[in-house]
């Protein structure tokens, strides 16, 4: 990038006529959340005005090369959009577990093929993708996953069930691990891509307690799969698998990070102040936390771009940013009150805060337990014995 | 700019850690003037080698013959020093008052820069009045007489101020207590009559004093700034000592959580290593998670300050706190996990806690700087 400053003004004058104003005011809750996917209904006229005009420039995905849908910016001129579009609050065009989750793995581990093709379409909101990993006897345990894929020549034929799908219900296509061969633990998964409409495969909600249902239980029975399909080798899913996690994890860790300067204390004061003191220092605590796992965010990110920082780093990231964003929501109760309790009336937005608080509860169990984060920092990055 | 250091600051960064840990190392430095009961707490030996080395006048503008260098790299020194525990007035002399001396004029810069910058001289900052930061409120008076000023207050917690060749003196000149106008800076040169120190030895083994002064008379060049508009550059000075000894805390932390998981590999309890435990294990972790947040929101605090930002004082004082907050734990479980030899005098682990504490209180602990952080963000 020669001229920083020149491609910051770049951005700016195209936000400015590109983000239309409705974008740039705060996602007050799931149904401002755009997933893309064949079923996706737009909320507005605006969220599709913004989807597609980011689609046209690459800016979905930002930094993935132009053939797979990206803008091909480097990590410089990446970081100065992701500020430019946080200086005006611009939201998300596109939340997707395809950018964040898949896109990754098959950007390293995918066919010239299947990155023209898979990714092309994760880029344009076109495809929403879902994860098959845990199943009901393989939580924290993942490796021990028996959903079974038998090789029939053409296909692959798939049996078993996931749980903990999230949105596998509205999901159009899964990226599942499959066991193709029993006799060996790690070396014996495979990473599947499926579509969700194939014949075979059925999915049921899971109520939880804060009352909705993000989850699912997902059902294969003697469902075919093409053999090219198959992300990577065949029995080397695992690193897929891992390396996929790596980046589910980055993504669960930014759920806690401040939105940057703007502190949950100073949010809470615009709407009617805290008197409670000892609440009031609780706050200010918080938001020392979260302004400095902001600045961690950030340092991770500006590292990850040039290679930088340990590769088990996004396992601190999780816990750090999990275990945090489960604190501000027990501080946003508390700060709430009664009112803070009310589960469906319309003026507390159907229970919003006190589902969102339950929700947070998942933060540090799903992708990976807080407990187990801590296993593999005292493993992998702290080097302590039999760890 | 990316929050990871440049090229020219790692390798700042390698020379400052070959240097600490060769010459400005516990055995050496810390324990031998400790033993001794040396009244400065430090050696100037080292300091004359830390100007050799250019870490004097980093802070120092190169037309005054410094490296124009920022708190970044200011950071970097302080974080082999906390590593260390290098008992040096660099936190004081070259991050403090060279920040007060840069927005003094051409004769007090010109007076007191080159003694700075080849070792020769230790400069103090009194601001403090009590036990607790609270620099919001400057009793200290500075009544015009003659052609200057006559000064007269309490001052306490002023570091290495019974070896200081002057002390920066922040005094009122209008207004009352807490008023945030009629602030003035003044360099009080150490036998100017009037001044008396008494110097105390603290938990750390570092040098402070108590300074009290009585009428001491001053010229109006001992003015650094402007007469009743201190407050600016009072605030900058105690931004530059907050992330600097926020530098400095993580450099503790990380001293001692070294010292700490080395320990956990080693000694063995139950016919295992006892780093094997995963209570251990797991609050081992935590730690580190503690810490590297921590070294991030400093470095992004330096960062803000080199540039201006008005963003920089939230950091800073987030950075301060955090860190303070970090380091603090990684002491405590330092102590607590090496078990009854972290009680020993023999041991380094109980040093760092002693250093921790009075670098958390320095230039204010996370209670004051959490407060802070609300103020700032408007509740």
């Amino acid at each position: 990038m020669s001229d920083p400053e020149a491609f910051r003004a770049e951005i700016r004058a195209w936000l400015e006529a590109n983000c239309p104003p409705e974008m740039r005011e705060p996602v007050r809750g799931e149904d401002d959340v755009c997933w893309g996917g064949r079923n996706f209904q737009f909320k507005s006229a605006a969220q599709k005005a913004w989807l597609e005009a980011c689609v046209a420039k690459g800016y979905t995905v930002p930094d993935w090369p132009v053939a797979y849908g990206g803008a091909g910016l480097s990590a410089a001129q990446a970081k100065i959009l992701r500020e430019e579009m946080n200086r005006i609050g611009a939201r998300p065009p596109l939340s997707s577990f395809g950018i964040w989750m898949l896109g990754p793995a098959l950007l390293k581990f995918g066919t010239e093929e299947q990155k023209v093709h898979y990714l092309g379409q994760v880029a344009r909101g076109e495809i929403r993708w879902c994860q098959g990993y845990s199943e009901p006897g393989s939580g924290s345990d993942l490796v021990s996953l028996q959903t079974f894929g038998e090789d029939q020549g053409e296909h692959w034929v798939v049996n078993g069930q996931k749980i903990w799908t999230s949105y596998a219900d509205k999901a159009d296509w899964i990226f599942c691990l499959v066991r193709t061969d029993k006799a060996n633990k790690y070396q014996g998964i495979s990473f599947l891509l499926f579509d969700m409409a194939s014949p075979g495969v059925s999915t049921k909600p899971i109520l939880l307690i804060s009352g909705n249902s993000p989850f699912c239980e997902t059902f294969f029975d003697n469902v075919r799969v093409p053999k090219d399909q198959l992300v990577g080798e065949l029995n080397r899913g695992w690193d897929v698998a891992k390396y996929l996690l790596g980046h589910e994890r980055e993504m669960i860790s930014g759920a806690g990070g401040a939105d940057r300067m703007n502190t949950i204390g100073a949010i809470l004061s615009r709407n009617g102040g805290v008197e409670d003191p000892l609440l009031r220092a609780e706050l200010a605590m918080f938001d020392v936390d979260a302004l400095a796992y902001g600045a961690m965010g950030e340092k991770f990110l500006d590292e990850v771009k040039v290679g930088k920082g340990h590769p088990a780093g996004s396992n601190m990231m999780k816990y750090a940013g999990t275990e945090l964003n489960k604190r501000r929501h027990e501080l946003l109760m508390a700060a709430g009150g009664s009112a803070a309790l009310e589960w469906d009336s319309e003026q507390s937005n159907g229970g919003g805060r006190a589902r969102g608080w339950l929700r947070t509860k998942a933060n540090s169990i799903e992708g990976g337990t807080s407990e187990v984060m801590l296993n593999v920092i005292a493993k992998r990055i702290l080097d302590l014995p039999g760890a | 700019m990316p929050l990871y250091h440049t090229d020219d600051q790692a390798m700042l960064a390698d020379s400052a850690r070959g240097f600490m840990a060769d010459e400005g190392n516990i055995a050496k430095q810390l324990r031998h003037f400790r033993d001794m009961s040396c009244k400065d707490g430090f050696g100037h030996a080292l300091w004359g080698q830390f100007a050799e080395m250019g870490f004097t006048g980093m802070l120092v503008a190169e037309a005054d013959g410094g490296l124009g260098m920022g708190y970044v790299e200011a950071g970097i020194v302080l974080e082999e020093i906390g590593r260390n525990l290098t008992p040096s007035p660099f936190l004081t002399s070259s991050v403090m008052a060279a920040t007060a001396l840069g927005a003094g004029g051409d004769d007090l810069r010109a007076r007191y820069l080159p003694g700075l910058l080849d070792g020769s001289s230790v400069y103090a900052v009194a601001i403090d009045e009590g036990p607790k930061h609270r620099p919001e409120r400057i009793s200290t008076t500075a009544t015009r007489a003659g052609n200057g000023f006559k000064l007269s207050g309490k001052k306490s917690f002023v570091m290495q101020g019974g070896s200081a060749d002057m002390l920066v003196v922040a005094a009122r000149t209008g207004g009352s207590a807490d008023d945030d106008a009629g602030i003035t800076l003044f360099a009080v040169p150490k036998d100017a009559a009037g001044l008396s120190l008494d110097s105390v030895r603290l938990v750390d083994s570092a040098m402070a004093a108590h300074v009290v002064l009585d009428n001491v008379q001053l010229d109006a060049d001992a003015v650094i700034g402007e007469v009743d508009g201190g407050r600016a550059v009072l605030n900058k000075v105690l931004s530059a000592g907050r992330v600097g000894a926020a530098a400095e805390s993580v450099g503790v932390g990380m001293g001692a959580f070294d010292m700490t998981t080395t320990y956990l590999k080693q000694r063995k309890q139950f016919g295992k290593l006892i780093g094997e435990f995963q209570s251990l294990q797991h609050r081992a972790a935590h730690l580190y998670s503690e810490l590297e947040i921590a070294r991030a929101a400093v470095i992004k605090a330096q960062q803000l300050l080199d540039g201006g930002s008005d963003k920089a004082e939230l950091m800073v004082s987030v950075a301060k706190a955090k860190a303070g907050q970090a380091a603090g734990l990684a002491v405590r479980e330092g102590v607590q996990m090496h078990g009854g030899i972290g009680m020993t005098d023999e041991y380094d682990i109980g040093l760092y806690m002693k250093r921790d504490r009075a670098l958390a209180e320095f230039m204010g602990d996370h209670y004051y700087h959490a407060q802070r952080v609300a103020e700032l963000s408007g509740y």
